[in-house]
């Protein structure tokens, strides 16, 4: 269970968001510039909110009332990017232990190799990030994510980067993650189809701020 | 060609080894000083990017002549350190210091570039996946950092081989101890018939000079295809 409650002033815009997320898949829908990249950042602890209150669980990961602030590196939070973010200067296997190594985690080769078959990155373990399309590079990252045991994914437009029969690629790989991962997700994306195949509840964000929280029913682009 | 006499030989070998010692005790601090124009904002920042700059900018001569009156025998820091065994003064280390010191703004600049050019994203991705920023710095920022440090060394050592006025004027032109190929040069070209000797240390110094050159460019091209995965 995540609740978030933040503010945030980015210049002249502004954020102030308050949902919350049960397990499973929830989507942060709304259009670009809406905020929601910001949200996450904040959920992720790399952007630290003016005021509010971040829980997971029933860990705080933030309270400014409490002066607490966990710091991004103990969140144990996995985030995939809408770019990957892949470490070029390490293989494919090196950037999936790197979680586990930094978070000094103990080995678990079964766990991994079941990641590796989820994801179909077996063939691609000794290859450097540049040597990898966009779709394997995007699911070279999600494994990275779920490498590290999250007790939360973020995916932050994890498509957004990719041509459409990537797209297709990807998909049903995420679909798969939320059934057999039973990490609850938080799905940032301005694609409606998307959250359609993955999520089950919406947040609704428009202009940094929430416009509804709800069901699939949200989707439906003439609401406003 | 490279007939040598043992004066000569001398004067190369200690060349390189002050210019080897200079390059890499100055490497730590170059890396933080680097780390800390590239990535801080701070109080006095434009002030020390100016003072490492300094030696870039001051003739040579009152370089050493600052390193003469601060690391002497009679300097506040030289008093210090010979009174724990640490000796610059008419000493080759007091050469190294010299290059170090003098080739130390090239050593910054390249690293700075390198590291202002890394993608911070990366860093931030290290950081969801645990890294701390000191395990960030080690694993993420430095290793794509590596082309820059590189490049940054082989400058400041050929910066260090060619080092001449402040090294004369802090520590002297003494043969076996600080007389490097570019003190010994000058010695020969101020004797008569010493053009013979003068011109086989010229021909060295452009050997090492261009071996430097060639290994910087292929470590660089390396590391560049590690990254880059061409």
């Amino acid at each position: 269970m995540l609740s978030v409650d933040v503010e945030k002033r980015l210049g002249e815009f502004s954020i102030a968001a308050k949902f919350e997320a049960a397990g499973g898949a929830t989507a942060l829908f709304g259009p670009s510039g809406a905020g929601k990249t910001s949200i996450v950042n904040m959920i992720a602890g790399l952007v630290r909110p003016d005021r509010g209150r971040i829980v997971l669980d029933d860990n705080v990961l933030f309270d400014s009332a409490a002066r607490v602030n966990v710091p991004a590196h103990r969140r144990r939070i996995g985030y995939v990017f809408q770019e990957g973010r892949l470490f070029p200067h390490l293989s494919v296997a090196q950037n999936l232990d790197y979680g586990r190594w930094m978070s000094k985690l103990e080995p678990d080769p079964a766990e991994r190799e079941r990641i590796v078959a989820l994801l179909d990155i077996g063939n691609l373990l000794p290859r450097r990030p540049g040597h990898l399309s966009g779709g394997e590079r995007q699911r070279v990252a999600i494994g990275r994510a779920l490498l590290l045991k999250p007790r939360l994914l973020l995916l932050d437009e994890p498509l957004a980067s990719l041509d459409r029969a990537r797209k297709l690629e990807i998909l049903p790989y995420l679909a798969r993650l939320r059934d057999e991962a039973r990490v609850p997700m938080i799905y940032v994306s301005h694609q409606a189809g998307e959250i359609q195949r993955l999520a089950s509840q919406v947040v609704r964000i428009e202009d940094g701020r929430v416009v509804g929280a709800g069901g699939l029913e949200l989707l439906d682009e003439t609401l406003a | 060609m490279f007939d040598l006499t043992p004066d000569e030989w001398t004067a190369v070998y200690l060349s390189l080894r002050i210019a080897l010692v200079a390059t890499i005790a100055s490497l730590p601090f170059g890396i933080a000083i680097a780390w800390v124009l590239a990535r801080k904002d701070f109080w006095g920042k434009a002030l020390l990017d100016g003072v490492v700059h300094l030696p870039l900018v001051l003739p040579p001569v009152v370089t050493g002549y600052l390193l003469l009156i601060t690391f002497g025998r009679r300097g506040a820091a030289g008093e210090f350190l010979a009174s724990i065994g640490i000796v610059f003064s008419f000493r080759w280390t007091g050469a190294a210091l010299a290059c170090g010191v003098m080739a130390f703004p090239l050593l910054v600049r390249a690293i700075r570039l390198s590291f202002e050019a890394i993608d911070r994203r990366l860093e931030d991705a290290a950081s969801t996946l645990g890294a701390s920023g000191f395990w960030t710095f080690l694993t993420v920022t430095l290793p794509l950092a590596l082309p820059g440090v590189i490049a940054g060394m082989v400058l400041s050592f050929a910066k260090a081989l060619g080092e001449f006025g402040a090294t004369i004027t802090f520590v002297s032109n003494i043969p076996g101890e600080t007389q490097t190929i570019s003190a010994a040069i000058y010695t020969l070209t101020q004797v008569p018939g010493g053009d013979a000797a003068a011109g086989r240390l010229v021909l060295i110094s452009i050997v090492i000079a261009l071996a430097a050159l060639i290994a910087s460019e292929w470590f660089a091209r390396r590391a560049g295809m590690r990254y880059h995965g061409d």
